[in-house]
């Protein structure tokens, strides 16, 4: 995904003298052709994100749209109050890109995770929050929010990821893309966790039960058309996401669910522990960890399919 | 751009600074808020930027090319309201609703979209001075010619951002910007240079990369001399040492009234230190 970004915001750059790029002393090389486009529009701003991050609201406020760049515990927890107070209190257009979400450089430890960035930066006043699941959602997401009057959270991967939409799909802030129909359960998906609901989608196939699968690359605002539509057509509905249970995606849909009221599917949310890893290992490993796998969410469903009807929300481990 | 300045009288410097801080002491008792000591030591800093080297037009409060003031030190938004005020940006009786429940004007700034003259809703320290980078990266990028000031205190530099910022601004060489600092050798609770060690302060800037001078932060034209001195290519530090408090002798350097409040009889006495009509 960060190759995509690359390219992308090159393409925007030349497209649109007001986007610059602010990166926290990483992607070397990555940016190379951006430089070579505009170089004044180009800032490594050092290991100093508390600094970039309201240098970059300053420039919104004087008519640019810059975008932060750096690996994601860094560019919204390191400095969420100069996200919540400079972007958000002054809803200056900055758009803030962490790469390396979630579990995907889980070989670093739990210095490099993020697990709790959806959390934190959703409940901020202006922002909006963004997780693509591939490259071509994350351009168009890109692009839409360049064209957002407002401050923009991107969580995105690192390299690798799968393409899911073979064609670009329409895509706009706040309505979910279905990637697959179904008729007996409804997976949900944020970002990165697409190729496991999709695998989980096959392989229940094969046991007879017809899995939907949506993308939900934007958690705030929440699509909740969408969320009506499946809460009311299908007795189960599963969240995934590579955060934690706790305040992300799940967490979101379960906030809607129970301001809704009334009769609806059941909820059964997958995402990460409430806990750090302190024993180290692969992204694969880590998914397994926290039961973030197709085999894992074919089980569960499969239990859970049984008791359909009855509301509640369970917790996916 | 705006305007140049007309030379600027000092004589009738030091009568505004008067006035504004008597107004500043007046709306503290009126409105039981506090900070009183940290407005009234910068308030000759303010009149200083605002009257004798700020080009902006306050009939054209967002012109892109204005200059751009910061009050990166947010606590000292009692002393730029009454400033902002008085130069035009919003008719004085709009100061009546000050501390009322739903005014726009508290303790602290309001963000820039709600009131003519305000560039950051500072409060939170450290966040104004690097905002104020950005805005000075801005005019480069986009070939306009303004400088931006921002007005720091000595416990803002505490704030690691500050830091970040000035190792930041120097690596940039933006000689655009000139910082104040506001040095009334106090913090919300203690003496600035016991609780963090902050002297040498100027050479600390300087040692940052920027180019740094020391001024008497009360004396208006030491001040401006300061605010003027031609460019050498880095951004500019001024500390001014000042006296929190500054013109009213109960007041002066009692770290009390950062946060007390003055009775209907202090107001009466401080304004006639100041030389202000009661």
């Amino acid at each position: 995904m960060r190759n995509a970004f690359a390219d992308e915001i090159t393409k925007l750059g030349a497209e649109d003298p007001r986007v610059c790029l602010l990166s926290g002393d990483i992607g070397n090389k990555l940016f190379d052709k951006f430089k070579a486009g505009d170089e004044k529009r180009f800032f490594n701003c050092g290991v100093a994100e508390a600094n970039m991050m309201s240098m970059a609201a300053g420039m919104a406020l004087s008519g640019l749209r810059p975008v932060v760049y750096t690996i994601t515990p860094f560019t919204t927890t390191r400095c969420l109050e100069q996200i919540r107070v400079d972007a958000c209190y002054h809803r200056a257009p900055v758009i803030i890109v962490g790469t390396g979400a979630g579990l995907s450089y889980a070989e670093l430890g739990p210095t490099h995770h993020s697990c709790e960035d959806i959390a934190l930066l959703r409940v901020l006043p202006e922002m909006t929050v963004l997780c693509p699941c591939d490259a071509v959602e994350l351009r168009a997401g890109l692009r839409a929010a360049l064209k957002h009057d407002g401050p923009v959270y991107m969580r995105i991967g690192k390299k690798g990821e799968p393409i899911i939409h073979q064609t670009p799909p329409d895509f706009a802030i706040g309505r979910a893309i279905t990637v697959r129909d179904g008729a007996d359960v409804a997976l949900l998906s944020t970002g990165n966790m697409i190729s496991v609901a999709l695998d989980a989608a096959d392989a229940l196939g094969q046991a007879g039960v017809s899995a939907r699968v949506e993308s939900f690359h934007t958690v705030k605002p929440l699509d909740g058309a969408r969320l009506e539509e499946v809460f009311t057509r299908y007795p189960l509905v599963v969240t995934l996401e590579e955060h934690s249970r706790l305040g992300g995606f799940g967490g979101s849909v379960a906030e809607w669910l129970a301001a809704r009221g009334g009769n609806a599917a059941r909820l059964l949310a997958f995402g990460t522990d409430d806990a750090f890893m302190h024993e180290i290992g692969s992204q694969e490993y880590a998914r397994r960890l926290f039961g973030l796998t197709a085999e894992n969410v074919v089980s569960r469903v499969l239990a859970e399919s049984g008791t359909g009807g009855r509301r509640t929300v369970a917790s996916a481990r | 751009m705006a305007s140049a300045i007309d030379a600027p009288n000092p004589a009738r410097l030091r009568e505004l600074a008067a006035e504004i801080r008597a107004r500043i002491i007046e709306t503290s008792h009126k409105t039981q808020t506090p900070h009183l000591g940290s407005c009234l030591s910068c308030v000759d800093i303010l009149v200083a930027i605002y009257y004798g080297v700020l080009r902006i037009d306050p009939a054209q409060p967002r012109a892109a090319d204005r200059d751009r003031f910061i009050l990166s030190k947010g606590h000292g938004a009692p002393a730029l309201f009454q400033v902002l005020a008085l130069k035009g940006f919003y008719p004085e009786s709009m100061l009546d609703t000050y501390g009322e429940d739903g005014s726009l004007f508290a303790e602290h700034p309001p963000t820039p979209d709600k009131l003519a003259g305000i560039e950051a809703a500072t409060g939170s320290l450290g966040h104004g001075f690097p905002m104020g980078l950005g805005m000075a990266l801005a005019a480069r990028i986009r070939g306009e010619d303004y400088h931006v000031y921002a007005l720091l205190s000595d416990g803002e530099c505490n704030e690691g951002s500050i830091w970040e910022g000035a190792m930041f601004a120097a690596a940039q060489k933006l000689d655009r910007v000139t910082i104040v600092v506001d040095f009334n050798k106090w913090q919300a609770t203690g003496r600035s240079a016991e609780v963090m060690a902050l002297d040498p302060l100027a050479e600390k800037w300087r040692a940052f990369g920027w180019d740094a001078v020391e001024v008497d932060g009360h004396d208006v034209e030491a001040v401006l001399g300061a605010l003027t001195r031609p460019h050498s290519g880095k951004p500019r530090a001024i500390i001014a040492h000042t006296v929190k408090g500054k013109g009213v002798s109960f007041m002066e350097d009692d770290n009390n009234w950062h946060y007390r409040i003055p009775s209907a009889d202090e107001v009466v006495a401080a304004k006639r230190e100041l030389g202000v009509a009661a």
